[in-house]
This record gives structure tokens, C-alpha cells and sequence, in this order.
């Protein structure tokens, strides 16, 4: 059931990109600059970010943006999905009750709204990059398959979160508490050798195995083995988990929203 | 949808279907409860027993090309469950659905249209879930402004659209891909006079082109007019089943004539 699912996806793979253009366009009817808010806003966010930091933690300024522009353009994209992955399914009540589609499409249609938003957020990088030029080389091509990884990994997440807390409406507070508490253990705004000799741990924070194999690569580094032994375990736990679960509970979902 | 499923004959078969609807929120069932009823096992039994609807129980019919079926009962006896339940919707608890054919269901008044968006993005994402693109797609548009009278609405979004204009689009919308199985529940009556005289030659075009029709209203003159079966359900089960005349005379309590067509 959950193949068919799957399969009926991707025949729709028109509406759904169309479903994400719309979900932007709405968004920013009217406004000026449109989805470039977004573009904007993450702009401003890192630069007064790097200034405070960089001060607090004595680093130079010259390394410590282009790490902050990534980690935050991308833990931002990982908050925002893991948000509205909560109420992927209840949000859409009305459409699944009035017209049979597979359930995959609302996830996808989440996931390529976000990754649109993704693109925006990009430039606030390349610009950071620009400005200081710090280019990361060829090492940035390892990026890629990691980039990979979080498309599947984010399709599996907006399946996951949509049917639990479509069933157990207790999820989507919980959820959000865990972020809050993940961004803080997360290297994300702090470099991970700043936590010492407690380094060894940090493999064991999926967030920041999965932050770390794209993050890495585009400052010029490659993640160790470790680090991607992590990203990869967690991951097929999490793709494993979906599956089963929503091949379980799939055709309950209706029911629950 | 697929040029395959356009070959078969359409078709419905239901057998023995039950179906439970298990309130979940109105419980009160939260994940505290689940887990406190997974560690006191004792408890757990008790969880089980959860608040459910009986929605359906144990209804079987076959439905051929050509058919057209009108659904009765009071309110809440399953009518639109049995629709829902048709159109893929909710999966059955027991027994077996079987719809063979292109299908389209018209549940609510608003389709899953987006409020938000103007009537003409509504129109292509409709065209898009129905699998077509492109030039099909303006077609499509232009069919639908034309029979639901739309002019430059169509450029507005639809949630200023008045009551009547969201259920000549919805109609219109419905009807314009052509489905082998139509659904329908009663909420699309409510369109005005002259509308309603247009939607009938529409769906009378639709429904001669041997389509099955699944019609859920409290409309005598709609069933009369429309369909050539009825089901008259009560409690989730069949009550009666047979000739539209035959059982709307035993549901009123008085005979009841087919109008004259003219």
C-alpha cells in the first residue's frame, strides 16, 4: 500500500510542483519583494548574529560567518519542515476528505515548498562567501550527495510527524520542544571544538551528523568517517521507521485528521 | 485517469461492507492515556473499548454502466460514509470496495479547492490531479468559465466567490473531466433555478454516456428525475433496496409519480 502510495506520487509530480509554486506565490501576494523576504531576512538574521558572536566568542569574524550562514540557512530549513511536518496532515483535512490523493503528495508538496524556500536562503551564503571571499573548492562537490540524503530523510520526516501527531495531537508541543533543545546541543551556532574533550560525543547527535556532511564539505573540509557512518545509521532508522509505521497506519490517516 | 482504466467498462461492487469510525479526539485519547494504558497492562483492556460509530454494516451492491443510484435515509444513517467509502477515501474495515473506471467524487461544496487562490489556479490544479497538462488544461478552463458563468471572477480568489458561484465552479469543475463514476452528495442542489435546469442537461449528457452515478440526496424530485435505483439506508445498513419509484413511495408513505418529461 505504501509503494502505491509512493508510485501515485510521482505520476502527480506536476501538481505537486505546482502545489509548492502556489504555496510561495500565496504567501507573497501583494508584497513587494516577495519570496526575496526570505532571502532578506536570513540576511540580516546572520549578519547580526556573526557581529554578536563572533564578540562573545573571541573568534574571527572571517571564519566564523560563512560557518554561521550555513548552519543557520540550513538548520532554519530543518525547524521550519519539522514545524509544519506537525501538521502535514491535520492542515489538510479538508482535501483529504474530499479527494482521494496519495498521502506521499502532501509531504512532498512540504518538502518542495521548503527546499524552494532553501533556494532563496542559498544566496545569503554565496553572498557571505562573495564578501569575504572564502570559497570552499572543489572539496564542496561532497555536499551534493548529502543534499541528497536530506531530501529523503525530509520526505521520511513529513510522513512520520503528519500521521503521529495527526493521531496524538500531544506531538506537535513535544516536537517543537525537542528542536528548541536540539539547536542549542547542536553545534549550530557554536564550533564544535569549542565542546572540548567531550568532542567524541558529538557523533552520537544525529542533527549534527546530518548538519556536519553537508556544512563540512562547503567550508572546505571533509566530515570523518564517523560523521557519516552517523548520518547514513540514522537515517535508514528513520526511512525504516516511516515505513513500517505509515504502511501501517495509512489507511487510518483519514480517520485521524 | 490512464488510457487503461478508460477501457474497462465502469463498474462497482460491493461486498459486505462494515465499516467503523472511531472517534479519536472525542475520547479524549491522548498520547498520555496510550502510553499509561501500555505500561498498566491491566488498563489496556480497557482502552480498547474506544468510542466508535458503527458508520456501516454489512452492505453488498453491484453497480453496472448505466446505472444511476440515489441514496435515502435520515440524517447520519451513512450516506455520505458510503460515498466517502466509494471514493477511496476511507478504506473498509471489513469486506471489499471494487470501483473500476475514472471516478470523481463531489463531497464538499469546495472540492479541496484552495480559498486562497483565484479560480483559475484552482482549475489547473484540478487539471493537474486529473493527469492533464498543457493545452489540455486551457480547455479545460474554458469549458468550466463557460458553464459556470464565471467572466473575470475567475481571476479573483475564490474565497469572495458567493455560495452559488463555489458550487457552479465545483459543479462545472466536476463534470468537466469527464469521470466513468461520479459521486455525489446533496450539497451541489443549491445552486439557483436557472443553474439547476443547466446542471441537469449537463449531468443527463454525463450519465447517458454510460457512467454510473452515485446520488446522495433528500431531493424526491432530483431522485425521481436522476436515478433508476435507490438505497434507502438506516442505522449504516441497507433498509431497502430497488426501483426508484417502488421504494420512494414505501420511504414518503404516499405513491409518488415519475414527472413527465417534457
Amino acid at each position: 500500500m505504501a509503494t502505491r502510495d509512493l508510485r501515485e506520487t510521482l505520476t502527480l509530480w506536476r501538481l505537486c510542483w505546482t502545489l509548492a509554486q502556489l504555496d510561495i506565490v500565496q504567501r507573497y501576494r501583494g508584497s513587494l519583494l516577495g519570496p526575496f523576504w526570505l532571502t532578506l531576512s536570513t540576511g540580516v538574521m546572520v549578519g547580526a548574529m556573526g557581529v554578536i558572536y563572533a564578540t562573545l566568542f573571541q573568534i574571527e569574524m572571517h571564519d566564523y560567518l560563512p560557518f554561521l550562514a550555513i548552519s543557520q540557512v540550513m538548520w532554519g530549513y530543518l525547524a521550519v519542515l519539522v514545524a509544519e511536518s506537525c501538521q502535514g496532515f491535520t492542515m489538510n483535512e479538508g482535501m483529504i476528505r474530499s479527494v482521494r490523493m496519495p498521502f506521499l503528495l502532501y509531504g512532498a508538496r512540504m518538502v518542495v515548498r521548503n527546499v524552494m524556500v532553501l533556494a532563496h536562503n542559498v544566496v545569503v551564503i554565496v553572498v557571505v562567501d562573495l564578501v569575504l571571499w572564502n570559497w570552499p573548492g572543489p572539496v564542496a562537490i561532497y555536499a551534493l550527495p548529502a543534499l541528497a540524503l536530506w531530501l529523503i530523510d525530509s520526505l521520511a520526516l513529513t510522513m512520520l510527524l503528519g500521521a503521529v501527531c495527526a493521531r496524538f495531537r500531544d506531538v506537535p508541543p513535544i516536537a517543537a520542544s525537542v528542536m528548541q533543545m536540539a539547536f542549542f546541543i547542536t553545534p549550530v551556532i557554536w564550533r564544535p571544538h569549542l565542546i572540548g574533550d567531550k568532542e567524541w560525543m558529538l557523533p552520537f547527535n544525529p542533527f549534527y551528523t546530518m548538519l556536519e556532511i553537508v556544512r563540512g564539505p562547503l567550508l572546505g573540509t571533509v566530515p570523518d568517517i564517523e560523521v557519516y557512518i552517523s548520518a547514513i545509521i540514522s537515517s535508514v532508522l528513520l526511512c525504516g521507521v516511516t515505513w513500517v509505521f505509515f504502511g501501517r497506519v495509512r489507511g487510518r490517516i483519514a480517520f485521524w485528521v | 485517469m490512464s488510457a487503461m482504466a478508460e477501457e474497462l467498462p465502469a463498474l462497482i461492487e460491493v461486498k459486505g461492507l462494515s465499516l467503523d469510525f472511531p472517534l479519536y479526539h472525542a475520547s479524549g485519547r491522548s498520547l498520555k492515556k496510550t502510553l499509561m494504558g501500555s505500561v498498566t497492562r491491566r488498563m489496556g483492556q480497557d482502552n480498547r473499548h474506544r468510542v466508535v460509530v458503527q458508520a456501516l454494516r454489512d452492505i453488498s451492491f453491484r453497480l453496472d454502466a448505466g446505472d444511476r443510484l440515489g441514496l435515502i435515509g435520515s440524517n447520519g444513517a451513512g450516506k455520505t460514509t458510503l460515498l466517502r467509502t466509494l471514493a477511496g477515501i476511507y478504506e473498509p474495515a471489513t469486506g471489499s470496495v471494487r470501483v473500476h473506471g475514472s471516478l470523481n467524487a463531489l463531497l464538499d461544496p469546495n472540492l479541496g479547492m484552495n480559498p486562497n487562490l483565484t479560480g483559475r489556479e484552482n482549475i489547473m490544479l484540478r487539471g493537474l490531479y486529473s493527469g492533464l497538462y498543457g493545452k489540455e488544461i486551457e480547455q479545460l478552463e474554458v469549458d468550466v468559465r463557460r458553464f459556470a458563468d464565471m467572466d473575470d471572477f475567475i481571476n479573483l480568489p475564490v474565497r469572495i466567490y458567493s455560495a452559488g458561484m463555489i458550487i457552479r465552479l465545483g459543479f462545472a469543475l466536476a463534470t468537466a473531466i469527464r469521470p466513468q463514476v461520479l459521486l455525489m452528495d446533496e450539497w451541489f442542489l443549491a445552486g439557483d433555478a436557472n443553474f439547476m435546469e443547466r446542471a441537469r442537461t449537463r449531468l443527463e449528457d454525463m450519465v447517458r454516456g454510460a457512467e454510473i452515478l452515485v446520488l446522495s440526496t433528500h431531493n424526491t424530485d432530483a431522485l425521481l428525475d436522476w436515478c433508476n435505483r435507490l438505497i434507502w439506508m438506516e442505522q449504516g445498513r441497507v433498509h431497502r433496496a430497488g426501483p426508484t419509484a417502488e421504494v420512494l413511495t414505501e420511504y414518503l408513505g404516499h405513491p409518488v409519480q415519475p414527472k413527465v418529461k417534457t
